[in-house]
């Protein structure tokens, strides 16, 4: 851990790394601004010492600001961050942002700024939403999209386990399938899509090998690298309790592994709801990537930017999904 | 060292070696053996050696070469601008706070919009042709940097902040000696994926918007005229350059970061 380069001074290098419990927060302010007045120690190391009696007002400040210099802008981010510490303040200053845009893109309209082939309306944009949703049109092509992202994950997952738990499990198999599997991650998934154009057509066949090619190559890698990474330890217990092969298996590896697991299983996900988005767009006469290409193809860019927003939706659900899965799968972590 | 030694040394290596290839060597087997007895259409499999032929006179007349060096000159013009603007927001989301209560909510949701689903708005607003193509490339880059530079901040261990108290730093003197060091891991991670992501959308933005010069046009053609040597070997090039890109990553990431370690 240490990084010492960046550290001009040796002696507070290694108080620092040895001795962290020295810096404490109201010391080093103290330090800061009393001055350092190194005193040795019976262990050979330089202890801080405060010097008594500091203006209470200027360490509180600095507790503040944390490192760096004091100027008029600490004092500035202070006041804001005060006033964001709050929750409501939080959620109004990360709202403001958004609320912008969108009091820039209604003003745009509303002046006629830009023609509205370039930029609809942000009404015309709540009006299509609404009359999608109203004739069923929305959910149809969600729940095309969504059918076909799904079984493209689940073929995904299931390789990607299967792979990278054997890599994991055998030093050998890894030898033989890695390379292999590292040439292919190495061409972007868009790549394919000539080619197994000319082998399966446009079909389902296409949406269906492509996702979950795009799904398996980071199921696999996190796969194999979380059940590499299990602790040795971990093993041992397990060694000791003489668990047979599936036990250990799943009271011990899977749990272990279950962050870089999920982290590939995530990342699976968004890349599988890319992929179909993109391959919607190329090839596709239903689903929320053809509706996009559609209202392109019209110049009715209301009808892309209704369908981006219900894209966006679709893969934060996703994402808040896989998260809470994982949470309730770490439980024993929390207990620990 | 004995020979003893050596070939002790040597063997796993010459093992590893062997079995990388095996699976390669077996489909590429499997491939040879159904064309020559004919139990593949040769359409959908053209032969092995028809195939070699192919790239070796496509690289001979220079196409190849040029399509490569239009795409490369498009995808590095996208990241070289999406992952600026993308590392410098995320320092600037990571060390700044009011930037991150006012713009990282809106980032966070953002990077849940598939970055597909920009190509038509990006085609409307930017052209299909190379600004378009550009634009949605910066885009794609933008992304993995800002992420991880602004996650690398947030990792900054408590006690660097505590340290650089002690030592008085200044703002900028805390940037220089211990924030960028501390955080030039997470910029590179980031900065590997954009080069990865940049060219997915490279050939993205190639396959979608107008045909222009490029391994994605190429790719085009090849599937209109039904010439899977073409598509075959344009895989190959996408691989190779994947490759390429992964290895220099790397190279550049252990000799910039060399200092860490030692």
């Amino acid at each position: 851990m240490a990084r010492a380069p960046y550290f001009s001074s040796p002696s507070l290098q290694t108080l620092a790394l040895q001795n962290p419990a020295a810096l404490a927060a109201d010391q080093h302010a103290a330090l800061l601004l009393g001055g350092f007045h190194p005193v040795p120690t019976g262990d050979g190391l330089i202890a801080p010492q405060a010097k008594q009696g500091q203006d209470e007002d200027r360490v509180a400040r600095v507790h503040d600001t944390g490192p760096g210099g004091a100027g008029t802008l600490d004092r500035i981010n202070v006041a804001i961050s005060n006033w964001v510490g709050d929750h409501g303040g939080r959620l109004l200053l990360g709202l403001s942002f958004p609320l912008l845009l969108f009091i820039v893109w209604q003003a745009s309209s509303l002046y006629g700024w830009l023609p509205d082939q370039i930029l609809p309306a942000p009404s015309l944009v709540w009006q299509t939403l609404q009359e999608r949703i109203a004739d069923g049109s929305l959910w149809d092509d969600a729940s095309i999209s969504l059918l076909r992202v799904l079984r493209g994950f689940t073929l995904g997952v299931g390789a990607g386990l299967l792979l990278g738990g054997l890599m994991a499990a055998s030093r050998k198999l890894h030898d033989y399938l890695n390379p292999l599997f590292l040439a292919i991650s190495q061409v972007p998934t868009l790549g394919w899509v000539p080619l197994l154009i000319l082998l399966v057509g446009i079909d389902e066949g296409l949406k269906n090998i492509l996702v979950a090619l795009s799904v398996f190559i980071p199921v696999t890698l996190g796969t194999y690298q979380g059940i590499r990474d299990v602790p040795h330890g971990y093993r041992e217990v397990g060694q000791v309790l003489t668990f047979g092969r599936a036990q250990m298996l799943r009271t011990i590896i899977l749990p272990a592994a279950v962050p870089a697991i999920f982290t590939g299983l995530r990342e699976g996900l968004s890349n599988g709801w890319q992929t179909l988005v993109a391959v919607e767009l190329l090839a596709s006469t239903e689903g929320l990537g053809y509706q996009m290409s559609y209202g392109r193809q019209l110049f009715q860019l209301e009808l892309v930017i209704a369908a981006m927003l219900v894209i966006g939706l679709i893969g934060f659900v996703f994402d808040f999904l896989l998260g809470r899965i994982e949470n309730h799968l770490q439980r024993w972590k929390v207990a620990a | 060292m004995s020979t003893q030694a050596k070939t002790r040394l040597a063997r796993p290596r010459l093992t590893r070696i062997w079995r990388a290839a095996a699976l390669p060597l077996v489909l590429l087997a499997a491939w040879e053996a159904s064309t020559r007895l004919g139990l593949v259409d040769p359409h959908q499999l053209p032969p092995l050696e028809d195939v070699v032929a192919r790239g070796w006179s496509e690289s001979r007349n220079g196409d190849f070469l040029t399509a490569l060096a239009a795409s490369l000159g498009r995808d590095l013009a996208g990241f070289a601008i999406g992952a600026a603007i993308g590392t410098a927001s995320g320092l600037l989301l990571g060390f700044y706070r009011p930037a991150q209560s006012i713009l990282g909510p809106t980032l966070r949701v953002h990077r849940q919009i598939a970055l597909f689903a920009w190509v038509p708005l990006i085609a409307v607003w930017f052209g299909a042709g190379e600004p378009g193509k550009i634009a949605f490339i910066a885009l794609a880059a933008f992304q993995p940097s800002l992420i991880n530079t602004w996650r690398g901040v947030q990792e900054i261990p408590d006690r660097f902040h505590e340290l650089a108290a002690v030592l008085t730093f200044s703002r900028l003197d805390f940037l220089r000696f211990v924030g960028i060091p501390a955080i030039l891991p997470a910029i590179f991670t980031g900065l590997k994926a954009a080069l990865i992501y940049a060219w997915q959308a490279t050939i993205g933005a190639e396959l979608f918007m107008t045909i222009a010069p490029g391994i994605g046009g190429v790719m085009m053609q090849g599937r209109q005229l039904f010439q899977m040597d073409l598509v075959l070997l344009t895989i190959l090039l996408l691989g190779l350059v994947g490759a390429g890109f992964n290895t220099l990553a790397g190279l550049s990431e252990t000799l910039l970061l060399r200092r860490r370690t030692s």
